[in-house]
């Protein structure tokens, strides 16, 4: 950090905690694997009762331990940024696969059918993200009205080429018209906003996606007769959007499955409605999974090329400037830029990225209704944003990736885990929860544990908010730069630093 | 020659500020469109009264919250999105005790506790039962204070010399657990609160009636004592002169040898206070309330703070009752789905066109 850091040998208290921190996630993974062979040879001789679910338990957590040790190793020698997000990835699907399969004992469809859905939300919030990241990482510009953007993406593109309430035209001309209506609003909302601070632009944005939404919600526009043709919002009722195009490939008409398959369905299909994998009980993927799955990889494919376009524009003259506005807009417009028009440009691109994403994601699904772009969306892309680190592209992915996986899905699926867990391990049953949190709170006095347990497992949606709440404050407290926001990228495209040290490696 | 100079100063504005012009023009024709519909009688005199009054009363409700959101503004330095929840807190705790005094004995403590209890059996409205309204606006300012405190000394305390957006979106993620924290403990469902024959005058306005109850001027007597309140300790006390120094200059305050962590918790101790009163009283207002009551209010607050000018606790009050009556004559115009949109307008053409207030060139608080 400081000029001194040419002295590379130096060992740093940075190095110290690191150092700690691997040994004692090594020596957790050591202790782990000795109590689980303690356990083995238990089982083995036939102790039974509380002996076999440890075991299992002390599996599964050492699996998870060395996860954490790889991907800590990953974090720290990868001077990849892909391998990094790959490598996360793929030890969420560990984490969850393993924990699905061993407690769940979810069949190979289910199984599949959960990593797709993990791997769908984090696709499309990592493309929020990196859309956010254009405009607050990047430019500081403090948008919090994301869901409406999506929601003007969305809503357009369904009313272009909707099946009920649209025009009725072609997909493609939808999604593009969708993005020029995310951008021109974007324009729309920029216009006054870009020249107020950052917390004026925060309230401002806000409120246009709440008139944004309350617009689409009010029966007023919901059906009305435009060229001979019904269309409208659908008010509080929602809207259809088109038929997923990816059912294409597998069935010769997309919208009705009975006129039969594509050569390549009728040959995916065959395989995947027998496929049978190791250690995984039940027998093939269902069909609309498999769709499913192939959609979930365009997505990816998406995510890449969105990434990729993120860091060309961070990378090119343009995001200079940006940057420079970032740290301190009165220099960038003394140096002769114009601001406030680069500014306009970053917040319609960016507006535009939003309603891409929107589509890709509301969009896909065939429904979306008013609620969908509630202001606590904006803050789910804003956390992901947080917590992946302002003004890094990959920080942004990882942010989407973690948000998703562990903090969105991850409570569900655990208070389906946790009774199984207690069920094997103490006998205790959590059954019907109580319907009030009085009911729930009042046993504790006699020690009885299990109505307030089944009472939160049944509002784990509720306690997911609050600790996401926490978790906010938690990160701004402590760690405002996020996972990867104190890597600081360079302004200049090619390593300036590279040459002056006589070739010297800085970092 | 006074026409030349008019003449010469309408073209400066016009080419200087061309939005500013249509801006205004749109608000004299809307004004004359206004005054035409009155006399073809399209609108009739009551009905605008009518609105004028709703508005008014929440209006008060807004003005009351948005003196504390503006202190926090102006002396913290940040835009709180938690405020909001502060008043669902207010709602929620007040009536809870409000239940509790007036209930205690026709239903179990739980159900009374969680408000679960039927409003009928229970029967609160204003005369039937004032001893419990004025119960619950104490406990509802008073839980709502010591809440505030706690949340200052966990979150906002360790981040004094934060910027304002990192404070603003910790506010954010204290929005999220407050909310959801009465979520936990009270769950979802919209609950109605009074039963009962409220008391009602309909007193007559040239062509037809409006109508006044009790809870309304309830909240009307309330609201106005404890903005007076306000005045009174601002004017009186010495904090309110270190309060102004503080939104001026903190170090210069520090320096000075005002106490400004005092200042900040009697700035929380008073916006709380005041936020969970209005809480309180517009779920009376209602007769019914849900979790989402403060978040909803939230932006329209904000709405009445930018139009009073941050800062200024007088420009709260009146940019509240401005924001309430906007938001009630334009149903005139526009279907109830747009109402909270025409506010949301308002405050965006304030911040385009005069960002720092109506009230802004004054500092009062």
């Amino acid at each position: 950090m400081s000029p001194v850091a040419d002295t590379t040998e130096q060992f740093t208290t940075d190095d110290l905690a690191e150092f700690t921190r691997e040994s004692s996630a090594a020596t957790a993974l050591g202790a782990l694997a000795l109590v689980w062979v303690a356990l083995s040879v238990l089982s083995l001789v036939g102790v039974g009762g509380i002996v076999p679910p440890l075991r299992e338990l002390v599996m599964v957590l050492a699996v998870y331990a060395g996860l954490v040790f790889a991907i800590g190793a990953l974090w720290r020698y990868s001077k990849s940024d892909a391998l990094l997000i790959v490598g996360v990835m793929l030890a969420l699907y560990v984490v969850f696969g393993v924990a699905m399969v061993v407690f769940l004992e979810l069949p190979l469809n289910g199984l599949v059918n959960t990593l797709r859905r993990i791997t769908f939300l984090s696709a499309v919030y990592a493309m929020l993200v990196l859309a956010l990241n254009l405009h607050w990482g990047y430019t500081g510009l403090f948008n919090i009205g994301v869901a409406g953007f999506m929601a003007i993406g969305v809503y357009t593109m369904a009313i272009i080429s909707g099946p009920e309430l649209g025009l009725g035209l072609p997909l493609p001309l939808g999604i593009v018209g969708g993005v020029l209506a995310s951008a021109l609003v974007g324009l729309i909302a920029a216009l006054p906003a870009l020249r107020l601070d950052a917390d004026y632009l925060a309230i401002v944005t806000v409120a246009f996606s709440e008139i944004i939404r309350l617009t689409l919600n009010s029966s007023v526009f919901a059906e009305m007769t435009l060229f001979g043709t019904t269309v409208g919002t659908g008010g509080g009722q929602g809207i259809r959007t088109p038929e997923n195009p990816i059912r294409a490939i597998f069935y010769t008409d997309p919208g009705d499955t009975s006129a039969g398959l594509t050569p390549v369905g009728d040959v995916l299909f065959e395989v995947t409605g027998s496929l049978k994998v190791f250690l995984v009980s039940g027998v093939g993927i269902r069909d609309s999974v498999v769709i499913g799955l192939a959609y979930v990889i365009a997505l990816v494919a998406i995510v890449a090329a969105f990434y990729w376009l993120l860091r060309r524009i961070g990378n090119s003259p343009f995001g200079r400037v940006l940057k420079a506005i970032r740290e301190d807009e009165m220099v960038a417009n003394s140096l002769g830029k114009d601001t406030q028009l680069f500014k306009i440009k970053t917040f319609m691109v960016g507006c535009a990225l939003m309603g891409l994403a929107g589509i890709l994601w509301r969009g896909s699904t065939g429904f979306t209704i008013p609620s969908d772009y509630m202001p606590i969306q904006t803050f789910y892309i804003f956390l992901a944003l947080i917590i992946g680190g302002a003004g890094s592209n990959t920080g942004s992915v990882l942010g989407g990736i973690v948000f998703a996986t562990l903090l969105f899905e991850g409570p569900p699926q655990l208070a389906r885990i946790i009774p199984v867990l207690l069920d094997d391990l103490f006998g205790l049953q959590i059954t019907d929860a109580p319907n009030t949190s009085i009911e729930a709170i009042a046993p504790l006095s006699s020690l009885d544990v299990t109505p307030f347990i089944a009472y939160s497992l049944e509002n784990i949606s509720t306690l997911r908010f609050i600790f996401l709440g926490v978790l906010i404050v938690y990160l701004m407290q402590n760690r405002p730069e996020g996972l990867l926001g104190h890597r600081k990228e360079s302004a200049a495209a090619v390593d300036l630093s590279a040459g002056r040290n006589g070739g010297g490696d800085r970092e | 020659m006074g026409a030349t100079q008019a003449y010469i100063r309408g073209r400066k504005l016009i080419t200087e500020r061309p939005g500013l012009v249509v801006v205004s023009a749109i608000a004299v024709l809307l004004f004359l469109d206004l005054v035409r519909r009155i006399l073809t009688g399209a609108t009739l005199i009551s009905t605008v009264a009518g609105y004028v009054w709703n508005g008014t009363v929440i209006g008060l409700i807004i003005g009351l919250a948005g003196i504390g959101l503006s202190l926090t503004y102006s002396i913290l330095n940040f835009a709180n999105f938690s405020h909001g929840d502060y008043l669902t807190v207010g709602a929620f705790s007040g009536w809870t005790a409000s239940y509790l005094v007036a209930g205690l004995g026709t239903a179990t403590i739980g159900e009374l506790f969680l408000l679960n209890a039927s409003p009928r059996d229970i029967g609160i409205t204003a005369t039937a039962e004032p001893l419990s309204i004025v119960a619950g606006l104490v406990v509802a300012i008073v839980m709502t204070i010591l809440i505030a405190l706690l949340i200052d000394r966990l979150v906002y305390e360790p981040m004094r010399d934060a910027g304002g957006i990192s404070l603003l979106i910790a506010s954010i993620g204290v929005a999220l657990a407050l909310r959801y924290f009465v979520v936990f403990v009270y769950g979802t469902s919209l609950r109605g609160l009074t039963a009962g024959d409220v008391p009602k005058v309909s007193p007559t306005i040239v062509d037809g009636t409006i109508t006044i109850d009790a809870h309304e001027a309830t909240l009307v007597v309330s609201a106005v004592l404890l903005m007076l309140g306000i005045h009174v300790f601002l004017q009186q006390t010495k904090f309110g002169k270190a309060m102004r120094a503080m939104s001026d200059n903190k170090d210069l305050a520090r320096v000075t040898g005002i106490p400004t962590e005092r200042v900040i918790q009697w700035t929380w101790l008073l916006g709380a206070g005041l936020a969970g009163s209005a809480g309180y009283l517009i779920a009376l207002k209602r007769g019914s309330m849900g979790f989402n009551l403060g978040w909803v209010l939230l932006l329209l607050i904000f709405a009445a703070v930018i139009l009073g000018g941050i800062g200024s606790i007088y420009g709260a009050m009146i940019g509240g009752v401005i924001i309430g009556i906007v938001r009630n004559l334009s149903l005139v115009w526009l279907p109830t789905d747009f109402s909270l949109a025409a506010a949301f307008l308002i405050m965006i053409l304030i911040l385009l066109f005069r960002p720092e207030g109506i009230f802004g060139g004054v500092k009062t608080a």
